[in-house]
């Protein structure tokens, strides 16, 4: 429980996560409600166990991870139990009704409300500089394109580009950036808004966007200002190898540092659901490392696979475009803002056939199976609406003001006096062994071997000898 | 450890290596050759591949097609040049700002050491013309060159044309991102050497030169082009650059690469390309290839005009149109249509994956040998060779060693075994002291060598009835005899007592300065060092005196130990550059052979190259060269 202290103290749920609008649909239908402290303690027990089992598909089931009940303990979260609008709304409408009609309604509504996020962010990153790394911008750009296209804001995308390509000049045509042959496809379009570029990409920047330890001069367009309720899309592409990606030549990231960087993020509550694309030689021992929960992962090669590039361009001179990223685009680009196109479609692009390395993808630490997942639930920022000629009575629900009582009690509970947490259990959380010291000998016992020793020599050569020793 | 600080067991190995020192020196000579020989054949000799990444791949457009503008420039510029008998300069300023060039010139003027030959004259000016063509959209802080140079007999014209085409090609693009210099050079070389000491701010030939107007930023890579006809069969392609300098081998492959992309028939040292690696042929043919490299690299001499951008620190190499490939005939030059292989094309696309560049060329060898133009041999595969050759003297000198120690501080050895060699401790004291005098009167006579001729020569020619050239052979000769003639103090070095120890003494010490000097030019220029090691390498191991009398007996290896700093090199480049120039009148003669100047300064160059590998302390100009090439070296490995 001194996790929850920690965070109590640090970041403080009100009123920041009062605003969330977080629906009691979501919490109870997980199962949040009541988690109390054995129970926590069991969760974690059984997740070591699975854990030593690697039994994934167990934990992909159990409904949230413990850690996330340890973290939001019931007066925790009820102080967050402040429904608005269309979320309140699910709420209600959820409660068991008797009737046939009811659960009909009661399906559509979870299918409604099936992702829970309420906004969606994306970062996306290139990390290689140079001419002749044209293709990774492109990438980049192709993404910026498809989420901006589906419906994110510029507001709410964090584009770092580590080189300008579209006023390089070697490029034979300005201001543009081309994603497919022959100039069909200009991928930088009318306005771009890059927020972090050239040598302000860097390992230390992308970590800090992340987890939020970002100067309070920083400007707002360069902040990812996401909260529990956020889907994060996460795409990076640059030169990479076996567990790090390259940073314009000059440092690396690491996937021990990006998987901790995550759990930084699940830890501060800045996502709700994260996918992780990354497009780069070796992709799949990017995401290998991740622990942290609500994690999707793609990659575009598996370890010890190159990723190739794509749409070779004499007239430009360099490839346009890396071919994992080719294909996803030409995904994406038949996505619109209503098609019910799953992740599970987004993991059959670009087959080997096509790509030549083989992309991978990691769903066992995300909760939902991943054809529930709609690919707007990430790309896009789908305001859901749906119109219902059926009458919906709204009852008031007993555990609403069961939840204002609790409110009640939490303010009584945030009287007591605060304290720092301990240290983080990092290697608890990594789930590393202790190193086990070597066996030495009692420090006593060497000193009365070398007494024995010294003994024995001066009784055998006597005292005169001393100063051949000396 | 234990086998060397064991007496015991350290005479045994003595005797062991005494023993079998001849058959081992024979062994490790042959080896040095054989392994010489081998570096033609494909377990030694590797694919070459482009290591620079921003220049990975020939995935640029070519879309030059002004190959009949090119004929119509050359066929101007040579009815302009007949007309003015010298470089048509205001023609040429006149073109290139007419294709949209900024236009500059440089006026030079350098005394000969000889004099010319046709036309009998010191003095030589010139004027060299260039055009830049500033990057549209980038600073002006790197530049690429083109260069074509004029002579009085290489007219170049084709050349010329084929230059200002591709300007005014190059001028309707966009995507440059350092500018282009288009050279045009009078008088070969010299006009050259002027422009690239104007650009860079110095003055090593004591050329007077006006300062130049124009600039763009540091050369990247340089390309020179010689064509002199509008047909031509396929183009050869030179590196050997001064001293036996090399282009990064990434320049050779880009050019490679786009051989193999336009289908153009591209030579090296005028050979085609074996196909045929599998059988005996292929490699019989590169080592013939690789052969011709040695030699032309050990001759000192650029083996074009771009060998003297490489003392810049640029990375160069000259183009040269061949016309002895009938059998594939192509027009290269004029051909309009967009399937056929100009060189034209082969230029653009080179430049513009040059203009891609983001760094110097660096990541690919700057030592190699080139048996063949899409194969090379690096430097860790070939020094072996050198290595063997050199053991031979250093196994020789261990051999001297041996018997002196044995002679010398074994006296029960000695004594057991010939019972006629007292132990004498203070001879090997009084040895060494007296090889002083010897060695330092063949390094006076060395360094004779080395400056006399060229300080003499207008002496000579006051006083005698010979030309310059003449002067500096005679006053070589001289030297080389007088040399030997002076006293060289080896009375001193043989001892009554023993007699065998003085000379060995000499030879020991000679022997081990030997391979010193060879070490050390092999490192910086492989073929020279090894033809100097091929030939001097048994003449020193196996010279030993003959005659009941050790003072006569003792010279020729004082004459090997002044031979490696100077005369050697002296003598030795004389010999290869006559057997180039041999080898050089089988396809196309050097261009600047003519001129007289340029062997002198080639000489020059070299010399010092030499100088400063032999002795650093000697000359004031050599401090410099060292000290500007230094870091070069230190940067190139």
């Amino acid at each position: 429980m001194e996790l929850k202290k920690t965070f109590n103290v640090l970041y403080p749920p009100c009123p920041d996560y009062t605003g969330n609008s977080r629906s009691a649909e979501a919490r109870t239908s997980k199962g949040w409600g009541g988690a109390g402290l054995e129970e926590a303690g069991q969760a974690s027990r059984e997740k070591k166990k699975k854990k030593k089992k690697k039994n994934r598909a167990a934990l992909r089931h159990s409904p949230r991870p413990s850690r996330c009940r340890k973290l939001k303990p019931a007066s925790m979260v009820d102080s967050c139990f402040v429904s608005q609008g269309l979320t309140a709304l699910a709420a209600f409408l959820l409660f068991p009704f008797d009737s046939l009609a009811a659960s009909q309604i009661e399906d559509q509504a979870e299918q409604f409300f099936r992702s829970g996020h309420t906004n969606n962010w994306a970062v996306l990153v290139c990390t290689s500089r140079f001419w002749f790394n044209y293709r990774h911008v492109a990438n980049t750009l192709s993404v910026y394109r498809s989420v901006k296209r589906l419906g994110i804001p510029d507001s709410h995308i964090v584009l770092m580009l580590a080189d300008d390509m579209a006023c390089n000049p070697r490029n034979p045509k300005p201001a543009t950036v081309f994603s497919h042959k022959n100039m069909e496809l200009n991928v930088y379009g009318d306005d771009v808004e890059v927020d972090y570029r050239s040598y302000e990409v860097t390992v230390e920047n992308f970590l800090r966007l992340l987890t939020g330890r970002i100067p309070s001069s920083t400007p707002r367009s360069k902040r990812l200002l996401s909260d529990d309720r956020s889907n994060i899309l996460i795409y990076m592409t640059g030169h990479g190898g076996n567990g790090f990606l390259k940073f314009q030549d000059s440092e690396e990231i690491t996937n021990i540092e990006l998987a901790d960087a995550f759990e930084q993020m699940w830890q501060k509550r800045r996502y709700n659901e994260l996918l992780f694309i990354i497009d780069t030689c070796q992709g799949a021992s990017m995401y290998e490392r991740f622990y942290s929960p609500n994690i999707m992962a793609l990659a575009s090669s598996q370890v010890g696979e190159d990723s190739l590039s794509h749409q070779p361009d004499p007239a430009i001179g360099v490839h346009l475009m890396d071919r994992y990223t080719f294909y996803v685009l030409e995904f994406l680009e038949e996505i619109n803002p209503a098609s019910q196109m799953n992740m599970n479609d987004l993991f059959q692009v670009c087959p080997k056939s096509l790509c030549v390395s083989t992309p991978g993808h990691r769903t066992d630490l995300f909760q939902r199976d991943p054809k529930n997942v709609l690919i707007t639930d990430f790309f896009g920022s789908v305001r859901k609406v749906e119109i219902t000629t059926e009458t919906i009575s709204l009852q008031p629900d007993s555990r609403i003001m069961e939840s204002s009582y609790k409110e009640d009690q939490m303010d009584e509970e945030l009287m007591e006096p605060l304290k720092y947490a301990e240290q983080l259990p990092v290697a608890q959380i990594i789930h590393q062994k202790p190193k086990l010291k070597d066996w030495h000998p009692p420090g006593g016992f060497i000193l009365g071997l070398w007494a024995l020793i010294i003994m024995v020599f001066f009784k055998t050569y006597g005292i005169k000898h001393m100063k051949f020793i000396f | 450890m234990g086998l060397l600080s064991d007496p015991v067991r350290r005479r045994a190995l003595a005797r062991l290596v005494l023993r079998l020192n001849a058959p081992l020196c024979v062994l490790s000579y042959l080896a040095g050759i054989a392994w010489f020989l081998a570096l033609a054949f494909p377990p030694l000799t590797q694919r070459t591949y482009m290591s620079e990444n921003a220049m990975g791949s020939t995935m640029v457009e070519e879309q030059f097609a002004g190959g009949d503008r090119a004929r119509v420039f050359a066929r101007d510029f040579a009815v302009h040049r007949r007309k003015s008998g010298a470089l048509p300069v205001a023609w040429l300023e006149r073109t290139m700002r007419s294709v949209g060039l900024e236009v500059y010139t440089q006026s030079f003027s350098r005394k000969l050491p000889f004099p010319d030959e046709t036309h009998e004259r010191y003095m030589v000016s010139g004027i060299n013309v260039y055009g830049i063509l500033r990057a549209p959209r980038a600073a002006s802080t790197e530049s690429l060159v083109l260069t074509v140079p004029c002579g009085s007999d290489s007219t170049n014209s084709q050349a010329v044309g084929l230059l200002l085409a591709l300007a005014a090609h190059f001028r309707g693009q966009i995507y440059w991102a350092k500018d282009i210099i288009f050279l045009v050079t009078e008088h070969d070389l010299l006009g050259t050497e002027a422009w690239l000491e104007a650009y860079h701010d110095v003055n090593v030939t004591g050329m007077q030169s006006s300062p130049l107007q124009g600039r763009a930023g540091a050369i990247q890579a340089a390309v020179a082009l010689e064509l002199n006809s509008d047909v031509v069969t396929s183009l050869d392609v030179a590196v050997e650059g001064l001293n036996g300098q090399l282009p990064n081998l990434d320049l050779l492959n880009l050019f490679q690469t786009f051989c193999q992309k336009g289908g153009l028939l591209c030579t090296l040292q005028g050979k085609l390309q074996p196909q045929d690696w599998a059988s005996i042929d292929g490699p019989l043919q590169s080592v013939q290839t690789l052969l011709l490299m040695v030699l032309q690299q050990a001759s000192g001499r650029p083996h074009g005009p771009h060998g003297l951008f490489l003392r810049y620190r640029v990375e160069a190499l000259t183009l040269r149109g061949i016309n002895s490939f009938r059998q594939y005939k192509y027009d290269l030059v004029a051909v309009g249509n967009r399937d056929c292989p100009t060189p034209g094309r082969a230029l653009e696309g080179m430049f513009r994956k040059l203009n891609h560049l983001l760094e110097r060329l660096h990541q690919s060898f700057f030592f190699y040998l080139l048996p063949a133009l899409s194969r090379f041999v690096s430097i860790g595969l070939y020094m072996p060779a050198a290595g063997f050759l050199l053991l031979v003297l250093g196994l020789k000198a261990l051999e001297l060693w041996m018997q002196l120690h044995e002679a010398g501080v074994g006296p029960e050895e000695a004594g057991g075994i010939s019972g006629s060699s007292p132990p004498l401790p203070l001879t090997q004291g009084v040895g060494l002291a007296s090889l002083v005098a010897p060695l330092l009167i063949s390094q006076a006579v060395g360094l004779a060598l080395y400056v006399l001729p060229v300080l003499g020569q207008h002496v000579a020619t006051q006083h005698f009835p010979v030309t310059e050239a003449e002067a500096v052979v005679l006053t070589l000769l001289a030297i080389c005899a007088a040399g030997l003639a002076l006293p060289h103090n080896t009375h001193r070095v043989a001892n009554p007592q023993a007699p065998d120890r003085g000379w060995m003494a000499l030879k020991l010490v000679a022997l081990i300065y030997l391979a010193l000097q060879l070490a050390c030019t092999t490192l910086t220029n492989f073929s020279l060092g090894f033809l100097l090691a091929a030939t001097m390498v048994p003449a020193a191991a196996l010279v030993k005196p003959s005659g009941p009398r050790c003072p006569l007996g003792s010279w020729p290896a004082v004459c090997c130990s002044r031979g490696a700093p100077g005369s050697s090199a002296c003598s030795a480049w004389h010999l290869l550059t006559f057997l180039v120039r041999l080898l050089g009148s089988r396809s196309e003669a050097p261009a600047a052979s003519a001129l007289g100047g340029e062997p002198w300064m080639d000489t020059w160059d070299m010399e010092l190259a030499r100088a400063d590998l032999a002795q650093p302390q000697v000359h004031t100009p050599t401090l410099a060269i060292s000290a500007h090439r230094g870091p070069e070296l230190c940067l190139r490995r």
